[in-house]
């Protein structure tokens, strides 16, 4: 029976394919006592192989995909299944007790991972508890004779339907057959709707249901404009779908016309539409979506990515590839952000009550001075090879800029005297993502050469609302008149000095925000690659007088619905 | 039988991905593998056995093979413990 359910729109499109599930089956079992231990033993056996032959189909699919480095856990997890003395214990255990190979395994597992998880000390022990936790699984499931999901061996066209995806999961997803995504958790900047946007295909997040509603191999339409998602539907449901799909690939074609154009509003006045971007992979849809610059590199998922720091010469390769993509056009480059829910199992830090209040991004960087260093020296080389602007995370006080800065300063000085070329005149900057920072921008300005605002930091701090808790997702109010305000403040006492200011939140693709930014005189709108091509169209049709009039009427409302309402209202008249 | 000490002088001890490589080479072998540490012996072809132990830097371990091809046995895990630092 055709159903309808409804989500978040977390990215644009639609798509119709077979469901694939990709969400753990039920692995309980009673234990049992079995007579005919020889043939629970043989059970035993076959449910290793049976392991062993997916694993080694993983493993070469992942290597194929993904590359050697990244297939090596597969590895790690064939040795622990071919480990003699592992299936002995089993096997052993399954004789002494008579009871089911069930029973003998997570016992034995249990104690395995019981004992890794005690070395505490140990972060790459404690990882190798959840190889065992993962391999227990796998072999659970023959036993049980439930399929696992194997997302890695996708060989048709599917829409993924998940609890919430994590980058691990995404990593497995062969992009040539996974057409869209629909989960039960998240929002629009949870990894799975970033991810859709980074690969084009549409979304829809947060729908609750979808893993219990929808069935394995069910027909289901993902509409990622609208966030439903369609089970089953009929003939007629299917062609209306295809329709809106080809009206939406339509305007994108439309849209793509712009892509060699200047950002210019229906007055005249020059804006730039920058990408967002956290590896060099991300580039070619940077490129092919005609983004004027790179307002935001992420450049924690070099740290996050990697099993050791990642070295000055790793880093270095990043940032050139990036700058030299770039061709001129300014790399807005943002030196490491890690802490909050960003963790380094080479880096164990303290488990802290507030991690997003806590220690994280400048604060670390100021404080392991070394590995700040090594970045800012991996980003000084590099600049040779374009127009780098550097940023700094979680500014609070000018002192932290000031010592950042110092740092730089130092790491210059030394290149210098090593012989190194570099561009001198690498602009440097923070993020306006603390309420101090912008309340303060007056004082900040004089100091920098330009500001950043990360909105989605900014809005979760001034509404002291934690992103992640759903609980409290009301308080994610972006067009709120405090964070306008804030905007606006920052805004003004940059150019009052005559310095840039950049928007590289969600809100700078955002067509609710755009209008308002364009009212409030930002210069650059950073975003997702995907969204660019839109914003350009909007702005183009965007009056800058109109749009002061309409942010001053803004600044003066109530609350975030009243604003909403207010440039719906404006822009749909046009 | 073929006896060897070694001496570990890799930072993170036999925890990591050297350990899986010395659990496949001593695997390649018919001959018995062991692994003495602080007294305790363990079965060198088993991942779980060897990681068990935690043998840290700086720690003195005995390998011992008994089989037919022991002496090729102890001579291809000397080779694995150089070649990923392990030893000296």
């Amino acid at each position: 029976m055709t159903k309808k359910i409804s989500g978040i729109a977390a990215s644009n499109g639609v798509a119709i394919a077979k469901a694939y599930k990709l969400v753990d089956p039920d692995l309980s079992f009673a234990k049992t006592s079995v007579t005919d231990v020889d043939a629970e033993k043989g059970r035993l056996n076959a449910a290793f192989d049976a392991s062993k032959a997916d694993l080694t189909k993983i493993k070469a699919k992942a290597v194929e995909n993904l590359g050697a480095e990244e297939a090596e856990v597969f590895e790690a997890h064939l040795t622990i299944l071919s480990d003699p003395e592992l299936v002995g214990a089993i096997q052993q255990q399954i004789e002494k007790d008579q009871v089911n190979a069930e029973t003998a395994l997570s016992d034995v597992t249990d104690g395995y991972i019981a004992m890794f998880e005690t070395m505490t000390d140990n972060a790459y022990m404690q990882e190798r508890a959840a190889d065992i936790r993962d391999i227990t699984k796998r072999v659970l499931s023959h036993l049980l004779n439930v399929t696992l999901p194997n997302p890695a061996l996708i060989d048709e066209e599917v829409v993924i339907i998940a609890k919430d995806l994590t980058p691990s999961d995404t990593a497995q997803l062969d992009r040539k057959f996974v057409k869209g995504f629909i989960t039960d958790l998240g929002g629009r900047t949870s990894h799975s709707s970033i991810m859709a946007r980074t690969l084009e295909i549409p979304a829809v997040v947060g729908t609750e249901i979808a893993t219990t509603d929808i069935a394995e191999d069910e027909l289901v339409i993902v509409d990622g404009l609208n966030g439903h998602a369609i089970i089953a539907p009929d003939e007629a449901t299917i062609t209306e779908y295809q329709k809106i799909g080809d009206q939406y690939l339509a305007q994108k074609a439309e849209w793509a016309c712009l892509k060699d154009e200047p950002t210019t509003s229906a007055d005249g006045v020059k804006f730039m539409t920058g990408a967002n971007i956290g590896t060099p992979k991300d580039l070619p849809a940077v490129l092919e979506n005609g983004a004027e610059g790179i307002g935001l590199y992420r450049t924690e998922f070099l740290y996050m990515d990697s099993n050791d720091m990642p070295s000055e010469e790793d880093q270095f390769e990043a940032y050139k590839t990036v700058l030299e993509g770039m061709q001129g056009k300014p790399v807005t480059v943002r030196t490491m952000d890690i802490g909050g829910d960003k963790k380094l199992p080479y880096m164990p830090l303290p488990e802290e009550e507030n991690p997003f209040l806590g220690y994280r991004a400048i604060r670390i960087s100021l404080d392991k001075t070394e590995m700040f260093k090594t970045q800012l020296r991996a980003l000084v080389r590099a600049s040779a090879f374009g127009t780098l602007w550097i940023m700094f995370p979680m500014v609070a006080t000018l002192p932290e800029f000031r010592a950042a800065k110092a740092v730089f300063e130092t790491v210059k000085a030394e290149l210098k005297n090593e012989g190194v070329n570099f561009d001198d005149n690498i602009k440097l900057g923070i993020m306006i993502e603390i309420p101090s920072a912008a309340i303060l921008a007056d004082k900040f300005a004089k100091e920098v050469d330009f500001f950043s605002i990360g909105t989605n930091d900014l809005i979760q701090y001034t509404m002291a609302a934690d992103r992640g808790n759903e609980k409290v997702a009301y308080l994610y109010q972006p067009y709120s008149p405090s964070i306008l305000r804030l905007i606006k403040r920052t805004i003004d006492c940059a150019h009052k000095e005559g310095k840039f200011v950049a928007v590289c939140g969600e809100m700078g693709g955002d067509p609710i925000a755009v209008p308002l930014l364009v009212g409030l005189g930002l210069d650059e709108f950073s975003m997702s690659a995907t969204s660019i091509l839109q914003a350009r169209s909007l702005i183009k049709n965007l009056s800058t007088t109109d749009m002061q009039a309409l942010a001053e009427k803004a600044l003066d409302l109530d609350t975030n619905d009243e604003v909403a309402e207010l440039v719906k209202a404006a822009t749909t008249n046009k | 039988m073929e006896s060897r000490n070694f001496h570990i002088v890799a930072e993170s001890g036999i925890h990591a991905r050297p350990a899986t490589l010395l659990v496949q080479t001593a695997s390649k072998f018919s001959a018995d593998v062991t692994l003495a540490y602080e007294g305790k012996d363990v079965n060198l072809k088993s991942i779980m056995g060897v990681m068990s132990l935690g043998v840290g830097q700086g720690s003195d371990v005995v390998i011992s093979a008994n089989g037919s091809d022991e002496a090729d046995a102890i001579a291809a895990i000397e080779d694995t413990m150089k070649k990923e630092g392990l030893s000296d």
